[in-house]
């Protein structure tokens, strides 16, 4: 255990290396900040000079090593548009975005399991049919509209939710919500799904003939089998939300990395753009880690070499 | 005296969209204690269905719909669902046919014993451990306390199969049910695995009801023999008239499907046709179509049950003439 971990992190180091020349390029030939910091009245002999004090006319490679050494000491530069250091004002946006991700997380967990684990076992019952119909609708809404809807009912109409905003556990509310009924909806299916296939294996009806009841065949013997491709989605839906919840965040004026990230993007912020990549890439290597952890844990046939 | 189990006119039908499939269709059968009764036929004859009948464990759309299953004189079709479970893996027991995929893969061996010992006599942690080990030991495993932390995968097929036994013996049942026990294993492991299963058998003085599409295994294990045919029991015999004196059509063309070391035949001998449609019930005889000896009064009626000598049934019109 201990030495898989050392080499995951051994593997850690080339892929950030890579992913911070994709993303450095990608910035970089995407367009010319220049354009955007300075008035349209500038002259050309102002944009040089501009360009030269941000070393922006240095050869892109040159460019590149200036950057990197500096991001090995922790230093992404300065945000064009806040003049600060661009790393903090990344991180700084890191706790909300983690806080929606994971509540949204959980209010998925909690409604797919019951959810796809009753529909697998009453299959083709009235309760089935019920919990299909609203996962398929369920996942039918768009973020931002199933956001609009959740904001008319309980903060315009019933005022029991703040609009908008960060702040108290009243402000997560609706935010998280609109996010994790899809991820509910997404999960209920998949769950329902493997847990069918799964109740048709063999041991399971080793499990029966053993004289179990049916709770512990269903939640020993069927659920933890039913578990490990969930994880898999999970965690990929985890990762996806860290950089992703854009819309949502939008909608209800979280201040997320998405939103972040975006709004670098549109003032050809670099600095802020490649801290906040950088960022994200961590987290969702880190993620792929943990979901390799929680594998071993339950599947004990996945070996650590 | 009355028989460990009985079997009477077990009906066991499967709703499907293109209607009722017959799948056991009529069963009556005994086995007593420390007997072994051996239920033979092509797959798709009905033979799993019926053990599956008896363990109450027939999955939908299937459904157990006539006749009775006395255990030890009582009806199992009448019993709650709570005394049915609580008869499984305790009283009755049962032996499958894939070692590979009838472990649970993310449980280890032992724990996966000692919850049946758990299960049935609410047996403490470390009593189920010391009891499990003791089992494993009994199947002819070495090292049992080691096998006993260890995960299915990482046992070969043969050594799943003695944990199966295990499983399937810890609580000392009265009936044994084994449905194709040594059919995914190799040759020289299946010897090994049917003497433990008739070993153990003989010294708990356990029934066992063996289902096998080998006759092979039939002669080395059996005292009796139901050839089962389209869901129906077409002869029921003591082993040696199975193999000496076979006066269903059925029976014969099984035994003469088997590879014979003394003659020098290039061509395995093999029964024309294939298993009937079980949606269809027909008027007659449901093996007249693939029957050589079979004429127009075959095709009408319908053959029951007959006594053809001491304790010999056979459920042909023709028998004698089979029988020759």
């Amino acid at each position: 255990m201990g030495q898989y971990l050392v080499r995951m992190l051994l593997q850690v180091v080339p892929v950030m290396f890579l992913i911070s020349i994709i993303v450095f390029v990608l910035v970089h030939v995407t367009g010319d900040p220049v354009n955007l910091m300075l008035p349209e009245t500038a002259t050309e002999e102002d944009r040089e000079i501009l360009r030269a004090a941000l070393g922006l006319d240095q050869p892109l490679y040159q460019q590149y090593f200036v950057y990197i050494k500096n991001v090995l000491q922790g230093d992404f530069g300065n945000s064009f548009h806040y003049g600060e250091p661009a790393l903090p004002l990344v991180l700084e946006r890191l706790p909300a975005t983690f806080e929606l991700a994971a509540v949204a997380m959980l209010i998925g967990i909690v409604i797919a399991v019951p959810c796809g684990m009753i529909s697998a076992v009453k299959r083709n019952t009235v309760l089935d049919v019920i919990i299909s119909f609203l996962s398929v609708i369920g996942k039918a809404m768009p973020n931002f509209w199933m956001g609009i809807m959740l904001i008319l009912l309980f903060s315009v109409s019933l005022g029991l939710f703040p609009v908008s905003g960060r702040g108290g556990v009243e402000h997560i509310v609706l935010p998280a919500f609109t996010i994790g009924i899809g991820l509910a909806a997404q999960m209920t299916r998949l769950i329902r799904s493997n847990m069918l296939e799964i109740l048709s294996q063999d041991y399971i009806r080793t499990a029966r003939s053993k004289g179990l009841r049916e709770v512990l065949v269903v939640g020993r013997h069927a659920f933890r089998n039913g578990l490990i491709p969930v994880v898999t989605i999970m965690s990929l839906q985890f990762t996806s939300l860290i950089g992703g919840t854009l819309v949502t965040e939008t909608v209800f004026a979280w201040p997320g990395l998405g939103q972040l990230l975006v709004t670098s993007v549109n003032m050809r912020d670099m600095a802020v753009v490649q801290a906040a990549v950088f960022i994200i890439a961590l987290v969702v290597i880190v993620c792929n880690m943990l979901t390799d952890v929680v594998y071993r844990y339950l599947d004990p046939r996945i070996k650590y070499n | 005296m009355s028989h460990l189990l009985e079997v009477n006119h077990l009906q066991t039908h499967f709703k499907t969209p293109d209607g009722i499939l017959r799948a056991v269709n009529g069963v009556s059968f005994t086995v007593d204690a420390g007997e072994t009764l051996a239920i033979v036929g092509e797959s798709g004859s009905g033979k799993s269905v019926t053990s599956m009948s008896i363990l109450g464990l027939v999955s939908d759309p299937g459904k157990v719909v006539g006749g009775e299953i006395l255990f030890e004189g009582k009806n199992l079709l009448r019993l709650t669902k709570k005394e049915y479970r609580n008869m499984r893996g305790k009283a009755i027991s049962v032996i499958f046919q894939e070692p590979m995929t009838s472990l649970n893969p993310i449980f280890t061996v032992g724990f996966q014993i000692s919850e049946v010992l758990r299960t049935h006599y609410k047996l403490n942690r470390k009593a189920a451990k010391q009891r499990a080990i003791e089992m494993l030991d009994t199947v002819g495993i070495a090292n049992a306390e080691k096998v006993y932390a260890r995960y299915p995968h990482q046992l070969s097929g043969g050594m799943r199969q003695r944990v199966m036994i295990a499983i399937a013996l810890v609580c000392q049942p009265k009936l044994l049910i084994a449905d194709e026990p040594t059919t995914a294993l190799d040759v020289t492991i299946q010897a090994q695995i049917l003497e433990l299963i008739q070993k153990l058998a003989k010294e708990q003085n356990t029934g066992v009801i063996l289902i096998t599409h080998d006759l092979g295994v039939v002669a080395e294990m059996a005292d009796k023999v139901a050839v089962m045919y389209g869901g129906e029991i077409v002869e029921h015999a003591s082993v040696e008239q199975i193999f000496h004196r076979p006066s269903h059509p059925y029976t014969q063309g099984l035994l003469a499907s088997l590879p014979k070391i003394h003659e020098d035949e290039q061509r395995l001998y093999s029964l024309p046709g294939t298993v009937p449609n079980l949606l269809e019930s027909s008027e007659g005889c449901t093996f007249a179509p693939r029957c050589k000896f079979a004429s127009e009064a075959c095709l009408q009626s319908k053959p029951r049950l007959a006594l053809q000598g001491e304790q010999h049934w056979v459920s042909c019109l023709k028998a004698e003439e089979v029988r020759g």
